[in-house]
C-alpha cells in the first residue's frame, strides 16, 4: 500500500513525543520519568494535561506541537452539558487493530412532535431505562433524537421542552427548516443538542443558530462527498468548529453508496490528512423504515443490520426507530465487541469453576483464563455432560500455548491457585489434569505441587474422550 | 432506472413477503415450552476494557482572526482516496460441472479481491460472497429457531440437502459428517464416503463436506470422500495443523478438490499451515478459515484476525492471499441467539436469526467470500446484503432521502 502523506497515530513514536517533553523527570504526572510518561502518551492511556511544566513559556511551542501531534486525525465533538454529554468521534486510527477505537458509537432513538405525549414520555423513559448486563459492564443507549414531522415550530418547540422535562439525556434536534430548529433551541438553549442538519439549501441559517447556541452542527450531503467536503469548508470559515458528516445513509439500492462513502471519509482522513473529512459520522438506520414493509418486523429487522454495518464501518452517532430489545441487543453487544481494546485481551476471572456436580472422586482439571480458551473448555465440558472441577489460572488473558511460551503459565503459578483454590479440599485424590500444550510444565508442577500430572489432550474438544480412556 | 434493475427491484419485493413468512413464525412457537437445546453457556467475564481515549485539550484558547463569513458555498474538490495493493487475493472454484470434469449444475468462484472488502471506489468486488447451508448426517442438537424450518428433515442428508435447495435456494450444501465422530457413531468411512454420493447426486450445488474435528478420523474419511467425489471440486472442511499435511493436500491434489485451512484466530498458524499446503497444493485449491466467534463471544477478535489476513494479503503477504471462510453458525452459540429471555428482549425466533446476520455482515466487512450459514431468514438477508453491496456504486438517488426527518412511521 502506498504510505500515507500523514503519519496515523500508529506511526508516532514515543522519542518522537519525548524530544518534546520537558526531559526533567519531574514526576509530576505520576510517572517516574518523562520516556515513560512518553510512551503512554503514545498509546493514549494518559492525558497530556498532566504535564504541568508544559504549561510555562518556555515549552509553549512544544506544548502545542505536541498537542498538533497527538489530537486525533477525527476531530473528538462533544454533545449535550454536564454529566451525561457524550463523546462522539475522537478516532485515532482506521482499523482497530492499529490501536483502538475510542468513543464507542453513540445510539439515539427518535420521537416526533406530532407523537402523543404519553407514547413520547413512554419512548423516552424506554430509551433512558434501557440497560443490559454483558461481561460486567451496562449497556446504555445514549441520546433523544427530535424529529419535526409537522414543520410547525410551535409543535417542535414544545416538543422538545417535553422531552427535556423527562430526561437529561443529550438531543439531536432533527429538521431542515432553521425556524423549527431554532424554536427547539429556545425550549432547550443550555443543552448544546446536536442539530441536524445544515444541507445545501439552508446552511446559512444553520450555522448562525449553531453559533448563537454554541451547538455542534451535523452537515448533510446525501451521497456527495464534493458537497460536503464544500458545505464543511464553508462552515468552518463562518466559524462553527464542531461538526458531524451525514454522507447519508441509504437502505437499498445505495448500501453499496452507504459504505463506500463511509470507507472513503475515513481513508480521507486518515491516509490523506483530509482535514475537512476528520469529522465524526453520523449515520441514520431509521431510513430503513423509508418503505413500509408489510409487517413492521421487516422494517425493524432491516434496521438492525444496517445498524450493525454502520457500526462496523465507522459510524459514531446512530439514529433509530426501533427500540425493540431483538434489534438493540445484538446492535449494542456489536458496538460493545468493535470497541473493545485489542491491545487488553478480554479475560475470564481466575478461580475453581464447578461443572455438574463432582464429587471427592472427580476429575481436577485447569486451564488459562484466556476468554475462547475457557469458553471453548467450558462448553466441550458441558456439553460433554461430565462431572469435574476446572482451575482458570490468571495468564493475564493469554491462551494456553502463548503463555507457557511467555512464562505466565508457569509451575509456581500453578501450584499457588492449586492452593489457592483449596483444591485438595474438593477431592480425595491428587491428580491434576493439564492441557496438552502445557506438557512441558509437568515434571516441575508434580514437584512444586505435590499433585501427580496427567497430560490431558490437546484440544479441549478431546476431554470427553481423554475423561473415558484415562481417568481411573 | 434501467430495466435491469426495474426487474431487481420487482425480485426483491417479491422477497419480501417471503421473509415475513419465515420471521412471522415465531409467533406460532412462542407459546411452546421452553427448549434449551444449545449447551448453556455461562456469561462469565470480568467487566471488559472499553477502550477509552484520555482528553485532547487544546493547549490555549487559540484566537482565531476575525473571518468575513461567506456567503455562498466555498466550493472544494474531493478527490477519492484510492490506493494501490501489490497484493491480490487468489481466485478459487467450487464445484465443477460436466464440462470441468464434475457433475454439478454450475460452479462457483470465490475471491480475486484487489481491494479490501467493499472498498468499492477502488475496485468492485469481483466475486459475490457464497452462502452454503448447513445439512448434517444425523439427528443434532439445533436452536428452536433454526429446528421450527429443517425439522421434516433432520436425520436424513438428502432431504435436508434438497430442503436446502429447493426451498431454501442454497447455492451451495455442508453436509457435516458428524457421525464419524469415534465418540458418537463412529460411522466407518466408506459409510460416510455411500453418504457423501448420496447428496452428490440428490442435489447439483457445489457441496463444502465438513468433518467431526478428530485429525486422524477426518483424514481417514476425507480419502474416502475425496475418492468417491472424484473431480467435484469439494471443500474438505476442515484440514488442520494437526492433521497428516501431506496425506490430506495429496488427496485433494490427486481427486481434485479443495482444502479449507482451518486455523484458530492466529495468522502465524494460518501462514504456516498454508505454507505447508503449498508444497502439496497449488494456491488455487486453498480456502483459510481463521476462525468464527459468535457475535458477544469473540467476534471482535474473528473479525479483527480476518481483517488483519485481507490487508496483510493484498499489502503482499503471500502466504495469506486466499479467499476467507467463516463457520457463521458459530453465531448460534451465543446464548442471547437460543434463550428464552425476558420478553422486552424479544422472541428468540427473531433474536437468534439476527445473531447470525450480525454475525455473517460484520464478518462480511472483513472479508469473508464464504459463509456456512442455517437459519433461512439470515441466510436470505445476507444474500439480498452482499448482492447490494457487489453492484456497482451510485446506484442511490439522493432525493430518497431528502426528507426522511420528517418521514411519518
Amino acid at each position: 500500500m502506498v504510505m500515507s502523506e500523514k503519519a496515523g497515530a500508529k506511526e508516532l513514536s514515543p522519542i518522537d513525543v519525548y524530544m518534546l517533553l520537558p526531559k526533567t523527570n519531574c514526576k509530576k504526572c505520576g510517572l517516574e520519568n518523562c520516556m515513560a510518561y512518553a510512551t503512554k502518551l503514545v498509546n493514549r492511556e494518559i492525558a497530556l494535561e498532566l504535564c504541568t511544566p508544559l504549561l510555562e513559556k518556555q515549552y509553549e511551542k512544544a506544548h502545542q506541537k505536541l498537542w498538533e501531534m497527538l489530537k486525533p486525525p477525527v476531530k473528538e465533538v462533544t454533545v449535550g452539558t454536564g454529566d451525561p454529554a457524550i463523546k462522539v468521534g475522537g478516532k485515532l486510527v482506521m482499523y482497530r487493530h492499529e490501536l483502538a477505537y475510542f468513543n464507542p458509537t453513540a445510539f439515539a432513538i427518535d420521537v416526533t412532535d406530532e407523537m402523543p405525549d404519553e407514547e413520547l414520555t413512554l419512548r423516552v423513559k424506554g430509551t433512558e431505562g434501557y440497560s443490559y448486563t454483558y461481561i460486567g459492564r451496562e449497556l446504555k443507549l445514549n441520546m433523544i433524537a427530535i424529529r419535526s414531522t409537522s414543520n410547525d415550530p410551535e409543535k417542535f418547540k414544545a416538543t422538545v421542552k417535553k422531552v427535556v422535562e423527562n430526561t437529561k439525556l443529550p438531543l439531536i434536534l432533527c429538521s431542515f427548516h432553521p425556524e423549527v430548529v431554532e424554536a427547539g433551541l429556545m425550549a432547550a438553549p443550555k443543552a448544546r443538542p446536536l442539530i441536524y442538519a445544515a444541507n445545501r439549501d439552508n446552511w446559512k441559517d444553520m450555522a448562525e443558530l449553531a453559533l448563537m447556541y454554541n451547538c455542534p452542527l451535523a452537515v448533510f450531503a446525501p451521497n456527495d462527498l464534493k458537497l460536503l467536503r464544500s458545505l464543511v469548508k464553508t462552515l468552518l470559515e463562518y466559524g462553527v468548529e464542531d461538526l458531524v458528516l451525514d454522507p447519508g445513509t441509504f437502505p437499498n439500492e445505495g448500501l453499496a453508496d452507504t459504505v463506500s462513502n463511509l470507507t472513503m471519509i475515513r481513508r480521507a482522513a486518515f491516509k490523506r490528512g483530509d482535514e475537512l473529512l476528520g469529522f465524526p459520522i453520523i449515520g441514520t438506520p431509521i431510513t430503513a423504515w423509508l418503505e413500509k414493509a408489510d409487517v413492521p418486523e421487516i422494517n425493524m429487522w432491516n434496521e438492525a443490520y444496517l445498524a450493525s454495518m454502520l457500526i462496523d464501518r465507522y459510524v459514531d452517532v446512530l439514529i433509530m426507530h426501533s427500540n425493540e430489545g431483538w434489534v438493540l441487543l445484538p446492535t449494542t453487544i456489536l458496538r460493545q465487541n468493535i470497541y473493545t481494546d485489542p491491545r487488553k485481551p478480554v479475560a475470564v476471572e481466575a478461580g475453581l469453576k464447578v461443572f455438574g456436580q463432582p464429587d471427592e472422586n472427580s476429575p481436577m482439571m485447569m486451564t488459562t483464563n484466556f476468554a475462547l480458551t475457557y469458553y471453548t473448555v467450558a462448553s466441550d465440558i458441558e456439553s460433554s455432560g461430565v462431572n469435574c472441577y476446572l482451575i482458570v489460572v490468571d495468564t493475564e488473558g493469554l491462551a494456553v500455548d502463548s503463555s507457557v511460551a511467555g512464562r505466565k503459565l508457569t509451575a509456581e503459578k500453578i501450584a499457588e491457585t492449586i492452593k489457592q483454590v483449596k483444591a485438595e479440599e474438593k477431592v480425595k485424590h491428587r491428580k491434576l489434569i493439564i492441557p496438552g500444550k502445557a506438557a512441558r510444565l509437568s515434571g516441575e508442577i508434580q514437584e512444586l505441587s505435590g499433585w501427580e500430572v496427567l497430560v490431558g489432550p490437546r484440544d479441549s474438544s478431546e476431554i470427553p474422550k481423554f475423561l473415558q480412556e484415562k481417568w481411573q | 432506472m434501467g430495466e435491469r434493475e426495474e426487474e431487481e427491484k420487482k425480485a426483491l419485493l417479491k422477497f419480501s413477503p417471503e421473509l415475513f413468512e419465515i420471521l412471522s413464525k415465531m409467533q406460532e412457537v412462542e407459546l411452546e415450552d421452553v427448549d434449551l437445546d444449545v449447551g448453556d453457556l455461562e456469561i462469565w467475564l470480568q467487566p471488559s476494557a472499553v477502550a477509552r481515549a484520555p482528553k485532547t485539550v487544546s493547549p490555549k484558547a487559540v484566537t482565531v482572526p476575525k473571518k468575513v463569513k461567506p456567503s455562498t458555498i466555498i466550493e472544494v474538490d474531493f478527490v477519492p482516496p484510492v490506493e494501490t495493493y501489490s497484493g491480490r487475493i487468489v481466485e478459487v472454484q467450487l464445484g465443477a460441472t460436466n464440462s470441468e470434469g464434475g457433475t454439478r449444475g454450475k460452479s462457483v468462484i470465490v475471491g480475486g479481491e484487489r481491494s479490501p472488502a467493499y472498498y468499492l471506489f477502488e475496485n468492485p468486488t469481483p466475486h459475490p460472497p457464497v452462502i452454503t447451508l448447513d445439512v448434517f448426517d444425523m439427528k443434532v442438537p439445533l436452536a428452536k429457531a433454526v429446528k421450527m424450518h429443517v425439522e421434516e428433515a433432520v436425520g436424513d442428508p438428502v432431504a435436508w440437502a434438497k430442503l436446502a435447495v429447493d426451498k431454501f435456494g442454497a447455492e451451495m450444501i455442508t453436509l457435516h459428517l458428524v457421525s464419524i465422530d469415534p465418540l458418537l457413531n463412529d460411522t466407518p468411512p466408506k459409510e460416510a464416503a455411500l453418504t457423501v454420493e448420496k447428496v452428490l447426486q440428490a442435489v447439483d450445488v457445489p457441496i463444502v463436506v465438513g468433518g467431526c474435528g478428530d485429525p486422524q478420523k477426518d483424514l481417514a474419511v476425507f480419502e474416502k470422500v475425496a475418492a468417491v467425489a472424484e473431480g467435484e471440486r469439494v471443500l474438505l472442511s476442515s484440514i488442520t495443523l494437526d492433521m497428516d499435511i501431506e496425506k490430506s493436500a495429496m488427496l485433494a491434489k490427486k481427486h481434485g478438490h479443495v482444502a479449507l485451512a482451518f486455523t484458530s484466530m492466529d495468522l502465524n498458524h494460518a501462514r504456516e499451515l498454508n505454507r505447508k499446503l503449498y508444497e502439496f497444493l497449488p494456491r488455487e485449491q486453498i480456502l483459510m478459515d481463521t476462525t468464527t466467534a459468535a457475535l458477544g463471544y469473540g467476534l471482535d477478535y474473528a473479525f479483527t484476525v480476518m481483517e488483519r489476513a485481507r490487508l496483510a494479503g493484498l499489502m503482499g503477504d503471500p502466504e495469506l492471499q486466499h479467499p476467507l471462510s467463516s463457520g457463521t453458525t458459530n453465531a448460534w452459540a451465543a446464548r442471547e441467539a437460543w434463550m428464552k429471555m425476558a420478553p422486552e428482549w424479544g422472541p428468540r425466533e427473531l433474536r437468534g436469526p439476527i445473531w447470525e446476520t450480525v454475525t455473517a455482515l460484520t464478518l462480511m466487512l472483513a472479508g469473508v467470500d464464504v459463509f456456512m450459514m442455517m437459519h433461512p431468514a439470515a441466510v436470505k438477508t445476507v444474500r439480498d446484503v452482499s448482492k447490494k453491496l457487489t453492484t456497482s456504486i451510485s446506484r442511490s438517488s439522493p432525493e430518497q432521502l431528502n426528507d426522511w426527518v420528517s418521514m411519518k412511521i
